[in-house]
């Protein structure tokens, strides 16, 4: 509620600055010409937002996937979780961002480099996540389950891997933030659909409202994906006790 | 190693403990008691076979052990019944029903079976630690301190149940409550910087009454032996 009276304010603020000012339209729209953007461009704005959030979901998917078979694969070969953790670091420090452009090279102008663009977002953080978690098991547990004969896999499945599972957790809540903007910036570089290519357009053509329908849908989209995600993930995790 | 022999660990850990011999009596609860930080935790670790994380020059002989520490170490994400069963499951053995519900009467959880450990009470968690300790039906069981983050009521009631529960069991308990060790130990040994040394163990079978004359007696004088 409060959240709706801050967002409601803000948007009469803008709308007074835009009528105050006489800024022209293509420069700033005020939040009333964006919304009737959106409706007048909805069927622009649909497709296009249906095609970001498969990129962005499918992305999620793989990207999740690998980072978890990679963090068990590191906590299982101890000398691969040795070789891969510093290169996990390595990679974060490189800006996705700017493989965009190759990545388009490589897969061309398709679906298939925004999902990577995707996959390579969230797939650093969720195996970080995990790896840590599943080299950081609670210490009482350990003892209990060393003295009671648990062999390496005994242990990594009922204990490291459950246990890990708060950590693992963070690291999808930050993957599934981060997601939609790997499709939209894949969408920037090389691509004629999706909302990051409408975005592009409409801002080469002056169609400043449209940009910013096409932001606000990008933004409702990110939220709505974040939302589902956490939720299942809260109630994964209180099913299992924590 | 020969099975039947009495757990001993001989030895020394520079810059921990000096050389010393701690030998358990087969059968009975020995309490080892001292302040905290003089390596008595070190002691069971390595009875436990345990990472230690000082170095230990000696011996130890032991024998398969189950352990209960402070800290209840119940798996948050496993229900009472499935953290008594615990080490079938991490053995890949079948669990066995009668059994897990044997050891939740005797610890009194019945009507709990269900419930995941952050739905217990302390002490029901320590009860559950116990069973699961129990369960395991091992020939040596170590407490580490198992009952010192409970209140003085509780700690009363599940130390007289897990002395009884653990009637004709090899058990090394250490602690830092006189009170306890008194109450609970057929040997009582306190344990300092410069070894270990033996102290008299009040008479009688152990639970003894927290407020028999002897017990309270026997408690003054190792506080005494902990301050001096």
């Amino acid at each position: 509620m409060r959240a709706l009276l801050a967002i409601a304010a803000a948007l009469m603020l803008w709308e007074g600055f835009v009528r105050l000012t006489g800024l022209p339209p293509y420069l700033l729209p005020g939040p009333l010409a964006v919304g009737r953007a959106l409706w007048v461009h909805r069927a622009e704005l649909a497709p296009a937002a249906m095609l970001t959030a498969w990129e962005t979901l499918l992305g999620l998917g793989l990207g999740a996937a690998l980072g978890i078979v990679t963090a068990a694969a590191m906590a299982t070969v101890p000398r691969l979780g040795r070789a891969l953790s510093p290169a996990l670091v390595v990679s974060q420090a490189i800006p996705v961002f700017a493989l965009a452009p190759i990545l388009t090279l490589w897969l061309g102008f398709g679906m298939a480099p925004k999902v990577a663009m995707v996959v390579l977002i969230v797939f650093v953080p969720v195996a970080q996540a995990l790896y840590d978690g599943l080299m950081a098991p609670p210490a009482a547990q350990m003892d209990v389950a060393r003295t009671m004969g648990a062999g390496r896999w005994a242990e990594l499945r009922h204990l490291r891997f459950p246990a890990a599972l708060p950590r693992l957790a963070s690291g999808l809540r930050l993957g599934a933030i981060y997601a939609p903007v790997g499709a939209v910036i894949g969408e920037w570089v090389g691509g004629a659909r999706g909302l990051g290519a409408l975005m592009i357009q409409a801002n080469g053509r002056m169609k400043t409202d449209l940009m910013f329908a096409a932001l606000i849908v990008v933004v409702a989209l990110s939220l709505s994906i974040y939302g589902t995600v956490d939720r299942a993930l809260a109630r994964m995790l209180r099913k299992r006790g924590f | 190693m020969k099975t039947d022999a009495a757990p001993r660990v001989a030895g020394e850990a520079p810059g921990l403990f000096a050389p010393l011999d701690l030998t358990l009596a087969p059968g009975r609860i020995t309490c080892l008691l001292g302040a905290s930080g003089v390596g008595k935790s070190t002691l069971l670790r390595l009875l436990a076979g345990l990472p230690t994380g000082v170095e230990f020059r000696g011996t130890v002989s032991t024998l398969p052990c189950a352990l209960m520490g402070q800290d209840a170490g119940l798996f948050p994400w496993l229900t009472v019944a499935q953290n008594i069963g615990l080490g079938a499951r991490l053995r890949g053995e079948a669990a066995d029903p009668a059994r897990i519900a044997r050891m939740i009467a005797a610890v009194g959880l019945e009507g709990l079976e269900d419930r995941l450990p952050a739905q217990l009470s302390g002490g029901q968690r320590q009860r559950a630690a116990l069973a699961r300790t129990l369960a395991e039906d091992r020939p040596l069981v170590l407490l580490d301190e198992p009952f010192s983050a409970l209140d003085a009521r509780l700690r009363l009631q599940i130390g007289d149940m897990a002395a009884r529960l653990l009637q004709g069991t090899t058990v090394l308990m250490v602690t830092h409550d006189p009170a306890e060790a008194a109450r609970l130990g057929d040997r009582i040994l306190v344990m300092t910087p410069a070894g270990l040394a033996g102290h008299p163990a009040p008479p009688g079978p152990v639970p003894r009454r927290h407020d028999a004359p002897e017990v309270l007696a026997a408690q003054a004088a190792l506080t005494e032996r902990l301050l001096a």
